[in-house]
């Protein structure tokens, strides 16, 4: 019981662990509170009852007289009634002396020694089948020569006691109770108040978009800021590590391309001097090869330079249009390689955006030489612009192999490309660098298999 | 002293008067065994109310339990005291008009307690303890003869009644009764409270000595002997007792006092050795039960405890049920009363 507890302290929640211990807390006040509202007032009600029974004896004790040497007592008739003010306990008394019962109950016992310098000597004891609690006053009667000290004792039952007590054990557990849920509904209150800037700091941390590696600046409390320094730290090295190794692959690219250009040119010279068709079947495939490299250490770098200005991010006021027929501008040469005719739909209206121009370019300059690369020889390739629930939208259609039977979602990611193209010289990083584009513009990019032939690519920009 | 009850003719001797007796030393005035066809059970009941009183509720009880015989004994307070208290006589049931020795039982453990519905009801001061419960209310009147009082100013209170006796010593002399408080607990109860209540209490006293006033054992005696023209006034009389003479017959006055009423309330109790305790409980609640207490008046002449009287009656003064009544039973003051009674009433 005891371990699994202990358990459940230490492994649930926080919010849990800080209620039940503060409610265990409440608990424990709550019955130190009983035991003193009730020990309090008991203690109270006895008194109560103690200085009664006191002015009761005492004033017995003051209607002692002497007469003829006789001590004589005329009983007060308040001495009594007044015993039956607060509650309807039995009342019994003695008076006594020399040991002599004078009147009152004789069996009522009464303490041995008799001392006058007390004021009233109390005891509590069996009488009649019930326990009574008793006073005993002693008094001196007489003049000085016959002087004889007179005992007089008044007990009373204690039922209008244990009424009021149990009166009082009510009431304290009626309070002990009340407290305990209020100190309770208050410990929930406060554990979650308490916990509140952690749960701030958590959902800071999950809101973020997962390139977002700026420190976390949300409010929080003296407690929470080491946690939240050691996490923004942890963001800074991370961040740098990141930065790190995207210089490293930029440079790492930039290094190899200028060789293999040098490399490819040499191929290409010896290609045209060999006449051995073997040879030559050789060389091609290296060229290729060569082509292959160069074509993703250019990814490499062109993705480096798209990460590092999103990260930058500058916008100025730029024409889509203009931007779009730039890019077909520079890319037709490639397609009519291949006999692939551009054609651009343009529906009309305003394409004015603010944005990065060189990150829109590098990414209508990747979908579209994508989609020349995977057309066949002698295919159309549509550009269409047109605006769509708030976006500008830019759509390349080719009539090529599309994307088939993969998950498109995949075709975003870095490094993985469709599973159909093994053929073609690519790095799978051409999609990525648009999506990435996209995102700094707060756009995004829509990839679908045309129910033809073909592939559509569109880049979803935000109107304003 | 016990020819009051034989001259009221009440007196109906039991099957088994006597029987009872043998092995007691108290004194009793009358008993009668209330029987029933096929007795399963019997109430035994000791009580200082008469037997022609009490008769219409023991039979209105075996309406209800038809099965139960009564066997009412009629004893003084002082006799019913000394039957429980000091011999242990065994009854179910004790029913007295002497407060404050059913308070000194009850306080001194010869009682049980009982707690009913019927007995909730009451208020407070009509019981003590769970154990004394109060059934009727009656209060000390005085009551003058008409005749006498012919061109006499009728007192409306102690001080006036003491002057009227000072000016007329010749109309009250000899003719003025009271209880003997020496042999009557109810008289010593009244007499108690009204030292209690009043300093006039000690000159009324005096004065009523002077003009050499009777002493009775009982109500009854007195009130036949202000009909009889022997006495002019009796004081301290039990009103209800008055009350039911007076409906049968005229020639007296009930005269209401303004400055305090003596409220005496008879109380029932069920001893501890009693037999059947569940019996006497039912007849406590009987006598408690709204239907008893409605027609108590009419068929018993007792006042009930649960009374519609308008609370204009300011001047009722109930004695209050509680240890202060043992005051007075105390042995030294009760030698300290009667020593200063008897020396004002001049009567040795």
């Amino acid at each position: 019981m005891t371990i699994f507890l202990t358990s459940f302290l230490i492994r649930g929640s926080m919010q849990r662990r800080l209620v039940i211990q503060l409610s265990l807390i409440a608990l424990l006040l709550s019955l130190v509170l009983f035991l003193i509202v009730r020990g309090v007032a008991d203690r109270a009600a006895a008194d109560t009852q103690d200085n009664i029974l006191a002015a009761s004896a005492t004033s017995i004790a003051d209607a002692l007289y002497a007469e003829g040497g006789q001590v004589r007592l005329e009983l007060p008739y308040s001495a009594l009634s007044m015993l039956g003010t607060i509650s309807e306990d039995r009342v019994f008394y003695r008076v006594v002396v020399d040991g002599e019962t004078l009147t009152g109950y004789g069996d009522l016992p009464v303490n041995a020694a008799p001392n006058a310098a007390k004021q009233a000597e109390f005891s509590t004891f069996e009488y009649r089948g019930e326990p009574v609690r008793a006073v005993a006053v002693t008094r001196g009667v007489g003049s000085q020569s016959q002087r004889v000290l007179v005992r007089v004792v008044v007990a009373q039952t204690r039922l209008g006691l244990a009424q009021i007590s149990s009166r009082i054990t009510l009431w304290a557990v009626a309070i002990g109770i009340a407290f305990f849920f209020v100190a309770t509904g208050l410990s929930l209150w406060a554990a979650h108040n308490a916990l509140a800037p952690l749960n701030r700091v958590a959902s800071a941390v999950t809101r973020r978009g997962p390139n977002d590696l700026r420190p976390v600046q949300a409010e929080t409390p003296a407690e929470l800021a080491p946690l939240v320094g050691a996490l923004n730290s942890f963001i800074a090295r991370l961040r740098t590590s990141l930065t790190r190794s995207e210089d490293f692959i930029a440079e790492a690219a930039h290094r190899v391309r200028t060789p293999l250009a040098t490399v490819r040119t040499q191929a290409e010279v010896i290609h045209r001097g060999l006449h051995k068709s073997k040879n030559k079947t050789a060389l091609r495939e290296m060229i290729r090869a060569i082509d292959e490299s160069s074509r993703s250490a250019g990814q490499l770098l062109d993705h480096a330079m798209v990460n590092f200005r999103a990260d930058q991010f500058q916008a100025v006021n730029i024409d889509l249009r203009a931007l779009a027929a730039e890019t077909v501008d520079r890319l037709s040469p490639t397609a009519e390689l291949k006999d692939i005719v551009i054609t651009t739909d343009d529906q009309g209206g305003d394409f004015a955006f603010s944005g990065d121009p060189i990150l829109l370019q590098n990414a209508l300059r990747n979908i579209l030489d994508n989609a020349i690369k995977y057309s066949p020889a002698d295919s159309d390739i549509t550009v269409s612009l047109f605006h769509q629930d708030g976006f500008h939208v830019i759509s390349f259609a080719d009539q090529g192999r599309g994307f088939e039977g993969v998950n498109l979602d995949n075709h975003l990611a870095r490094f993985k490309r469709g599973s159909n193209v093994e053929d073609i010289v690519g790095s799978g990083l051409g999609l990525t660098i648009v999506d990435e584009v996209a995102r700094a513009h707060s756009g995004r990019v829509s990839i679908k298999t045309n129910k033809g032939a073909g592939a559509c690519v569109s880049l979803y920009l935000p109107l304003a | 002293m016990r020819f009051t009850l034989f001259a009221i003719g009440l007196s109906l001797l039991g099957s088994n008067f006597g029987g009872i007796t043998a092995s007691y030393a108290f004194e009793i005035e009358d008993q009668r065994l209330y029987q029933v066809t096929n007795p399963e059970q019997t109430l035994r009941v000791i009580s200082t109310a008469d037997i022609a009183a009490f008769a219409p509720l023991i039979q209105g009880f075996q309406v209800s339990y038809p099965r139960i015989s009564v066997d009412y004994t009629v004893a003084s307070s002082a006799e019913v005291m000394a039957a429980i208290y000091d011999e242990g006589a065994r009854y179910d049931l004790v029913i007295s008009s002497a407060m404050d020795l059913q308070t000194k039982l009850a306080n001194d453990g010869f009682t049980q307690k009982y707690v009913s519905g019927e007995t909730a009801r009451l208020p407070n001061w009509a019981k003590w303890q769970d154990q004394l419960f109060a059934f009727t209310q009656e209060p000390a009147a005085l009551v003058i003869s008409d005749r006498a009082f012919e061109g006499l100013e009728i007192p409306a209170n102690r001080e006036q009644l003491i002057e009227l006796l000072r000016a007329n010593s010749n109309v009250f002399d000899g003719r003025i009764g009271t209880y003997d408080v020496r042999s009557s607990g109810l008289g010593y109860l009244f007499a108690t409270q009204d030292s209690r209540n009043t300093d006039s209490f000690w000159r009324l006293t005096e004065v009523m000595g002077r003009l050499n006033t009777q002493l009775y054992c009982c109500s009854g005696a007195m009130i036949d002997d202000v009909y009889r023209g022997r006495l002019a006034l009796a004081y301290n009389v039990l009103g209800s007792y008055a009350e039911n003479r007076l409906a049968r017959e005229k020639g007296i006055t009930i005269v209401p006092m303004q400055d305090y009423v003596t409220v005496m309330m008879r109380t029932a109790l069920v001893p501890k050795n009693a037999e059947n305790p569940q019996i006497a409980a039912r007849m406590i609640d009987f006598l408690l039960a709204p239907s008893t207490q409605a027609i108590l008046a009419q068929t018993t002449g007792l006042p009930p405890i649960f009374t519609t009287t308008p609370e204009a009656e300011k001047a009722l003064r109930p004695i209050r049920l509680g240890p202060g009544l043992l005051v007075f039973l105390d042995r030294l003051k009760r030698q300290a009363f009667i020593r200063n009674w008897e020396n004002s009433i001049q009567q040795k």
